[in-house]
């Protein structure tokens, strides 16, 4: 089992030192071949360890101590159990068609490029599968830093481009802010508990130990963690900007991994989170708020990949709204079939503005369903999973939180359907758009329209089928089937609560949601059958097309008095103080030096001279109580 | 004899060394003056221990008070008698190179 689980996360750091280091030296031919066969292998050995965790259990292996000083100890231990593997499945299954997929979609850069392209994408696999497979928060904290600094390279990864450079900084920076809360919450367990890892901190033991405050400040630095690196209210704004990088990135690393993980540390820590119900009331405000914002910012935006971001944001929300009325199993759920068909309309976008020669605003696409025939019929797919329509594994997965949800509070189940009714309309929006009614490009790009290769083509539509079918993993028993997935989960999150809502009601749910968002999606559809939207005329129109003025606010009360401040301190501070001082230290040496420069006469007598003089002194402050005369007297008396 | 006659006469010698160092040139002089600081510290010493050594005696028969201090002249005349080698070995060298034993020669070591 060590090996097998330290292979898992060694394949894909050896891709990275492998196209990393020679990426002048190979062909673009095998730079592609490696980095996918490294996460292929990487896949192979997590369905070994996958179907290890299945027939005995989970396993956490030591390899060394990260940190061992007096009394306090960090073990390097991976652990795989049902939720870890879950996610190893998820990683590097859809990171293994991503970068299949990828080295299509990249084929045009040259080869050191492509090399550093695929590089990173490794070194994000491997930080990524850390961070699942960490037994401890520090380990955890590593490949969270990791994934956050391959999401920065890849966002800035056409770095000639000052705008994608800003993007990627916006991104790290965000993420730091998140960051620091979670490094807190680290340090407050060390504080409080000696150790960060889960077998001891996530124990009613540990919990004994804590006071409630505690608790409640642990969870919430936590939680302001997965709301830098999930995308949440105040801090989702970096998102939609990551966009900036290529579209493979988008769907691995912003749609279907990286964002997750803030869900993934929170139900890993579901044991602190269920001890605080004000935590958790924050949790699933911050969730639902987010859903509905992005949700409405979505439904007026004009670039492909934008809507899909927001579509992200949104259902990040959904995560966090299940995260917090303790439907733990729900959010892995909907992290799992999100991570498909978000995977799958990034990858589907990503084959559009592939055709349409990297043309990204859907004002001017329009009718490609007969020139892409399979990825328009892939991501159609994609659209009716988000929206929650019954087969498909969207319906399942929302239905979950929602219903968890509506045992809750009645106003986060009546939110959340009025978020799914808007996803449904901004998804069909955006699918009518591209690929219905008449082309509305130029006639070169008409004319150069082709279907993806296959290398892309095949991506889409596994990814396709996994969306179509990923719900059964998770059919509730009301429906006949006996929700795998929950019980999968139900060593480390607790056996799924009794929601405590008759048959009939959870029925009465399911048709009022899925209802609406049928409607919703027919409304889009007839609407955006025929023509594009304008641009926005009302002022509400306006408002959501400038995403709620969000960045212009954050500018004009964070960054404009942050810049202000630092101005002067560059002009004001800077100039006269800390140079004043630095100088003026440098001018007193100099000054003194050139004046004491003149006892240095080279006269042997003068030296002499003050050696006595000083001697004289010397005695005349040691003895100036008058010893010596005492000591004479004495002497002659 | 009273032990203030010794300090007295030390003082002075010892005073005479000093005035010999600040004000003379030649360096074979400055040496002698040095010597003659040492050795007023010496006589002194030599006083103090054989006035210490009286004072034992009265107290008992077999008293070795006060004896060590004449060891101390000893060592003091040996590392002299070192220094006084070196010293001079440094003075002839001087006089090779510049023909004079003027101590305010020696400045031009600051070029």
């Amino acid at each position: 089992m060590k090996v097998i689980i330290g292979l898992i996360v060694l394949w894909p750091l050896v891709g990275f030192l492998f196209n990393g280091l020679g990426r002048n030296i190979w062909s673009k031919k095998v730079i592609a071949y490696k980095a996918t066969g490294y996460i292929v292998a990487s896949f192979i050995f997590s369905v070994l360890a996958f179907l290890n965790v299945q027939s005995s259990g989970p396993a956490t292996v030591h390899y060394f101590d990260f940190i061992n000083t007096a009394g306090f100890k960090i073990p390097f231990d991976l652990k795989v159990d049902a939720l870890s593997s879950l996610f190893l499945l998820v990683i590097t299954g859809v990171g293994s068609l991503i970068h299949l997929y990828s080295t299509a979609y990249m084929k045009e850069e040259e080869a050191p490029h492509y090399a550093r392209y695929f590089a990173y994408l490794n070194l994000f696999v491997f930080s990524m599968l850390l961070l699942v497979l960490g037994d401890n928060y520090v380990i955890m904290f590593i490949g969270w830093e990791g994934v956050g600094l391959c999401s920065y390279l890849l966002i800035g990864y056409w770095f000639t481009n000052a705008t994608y450079n800003y993007a990627a900084k916006k991104a790290f920076i965000m993420n730091r802010i998140g960051d620091l809360g979670f490094l807190l919450a680290i340090f407050w367990l060390i504080v409080k508990l000696g150790t960060v890892s889960y077998g001891t901190v996530l124990t009613a033991e540990s919990l004994a130990k804590l006071s409630t405050s505690d608790i409640t400040a642990i969870t919430l630095l936590l939680f302001v963690g997965a709301m830098g690196k999930s995308a949440q209210i105040p801090l989702y704004t970096w998102l939609p900007d990551a966009m900036a990088g290529p579209t493979p990135v988008s769907a691995l690393i912003h749609a279907a991994t990286m964002v997750t993980a803030g869900i993934y540390m929170i139900t890993r820590s579901n044991i602190l989170f269920s001890a605080s119900e004000f935590t958790q009331h924050v949790v699933a405000i911050v969730g639902i708020s987010t859903a509905l914002l992005s949700a409405t910012i979505a439904i007026k935006q004009n670039d492909i990949k934008k809507v899909l971001a927001y579509s992200t944001v949104s259902q990040l929300g959904y995560m966090f709204l299940g995260l917090g009325v303790g439907a733990y199993s729900g959010a892995v759920f909907h992290v799992i079939t999100h991570a498909f068909f978000k995977a799958l309309l990034f990858l589907g976008a990503g084959s559009v503005i592939h055709a349409m020669h990297h043309e990204q605003d859907i004002r001017k696409m329009g009718g490609l369903k007969s020139k892409l025939p399979i990825t328009h019929i892939t991501f159609l797919i994609g659209c009716i999973a988000i929206a929650g329509v019954p087969p498909f594994s969207g319906f399942f997965s929302k239905d979950e939180i929602l219903a968890a949800a509506f045992a809750k509070s009645p106003i986060y189940w009546a939110l959340g359907v009025i978020g799914a009714a808007m996803t449904a309309f901004y998804m069909f929006r955006l699918y009518a758009t591209t690929f219905l009614g008449q082309f509305r490009g130029t006639h070169d790009q008409e004319h150069h329209l082709h279907e993806s290769p296959f290398a892309m083509t095949l991506p889409l539509i596994l990814l396709a089928v996994a969306s179509a079918i990923a719900g059964a993993i998770g059919v509730p028993e009301l429906m006949g089937g006996h929700h795998w997935l929950s019980h999968q989960l139900a060593p480390i999150v607790g056996e799924a609560k009794e929601a405590g809502l008759s048959a009939s009601t959870e029925w009465a749910l399911m048709g009022v949601s899925v209802t609406i968002a049928v409607v919703a999606l027919l409304i889009a559809l007839s609407i955006y059958r025929k023509k594009a939207d304008g641009e926005p005329q009302t002022a509400l129109g306006k408002f959501l097309y400038n995403k709620w003025y969000i960045d212009e606010l954050y500018e004009t009360i964070i960054l404009n008095p942050l810049n202000k401040f630092a101005g002067f301190l560059k002009e004001v501070v800077e100039k006269n103080i800390i140079d004043g001082a630095v100088n003026g230290t440098g001018k007193l040496v100099q000054y003194s030096a050139r004046q004491i420069r003149l006892l240095q006469s080279g006269q042997v007598g003068y030296y002499i001279l003050f050696m006595v003089l000083s001697m004289v002194l010397l005695f005349i402050f040691w003895f100036n109580d008058m010893t010596i005369l005492k000591f004479y007297y004495k002497l002659t008396h | 004899m009273p032990i203030q006659y010794y300090i007295f006469f030390c003082l002075t010698l010892f005073s005479i060394g000093v005035i010999g160092v600040l004000t003379r040139r030649n360096a074979i002089i400055v040496f002698m003056c040095v010597e003659l600081m040492l050795n007023a510290v010496n006589l002194l010493l030599v006083a103090f221990s054989k006035m210490h050594h009286a004072a034992g005696l009265k107290m008992a028969a077999t008293s070795t008070a006060g004896i060590d201090a004449q060891i101390f002249v000893f060592f003091i005349m040996v590392v002299a008698a070192a220094e006084v080698s070196v010293g001079l070995a440094i003075i002839v060298m001087m006089f090779r190179n510049t023909h004079s034993i003027d101590i305010n020669f020696l400045n031009r070591l600051k070029n």
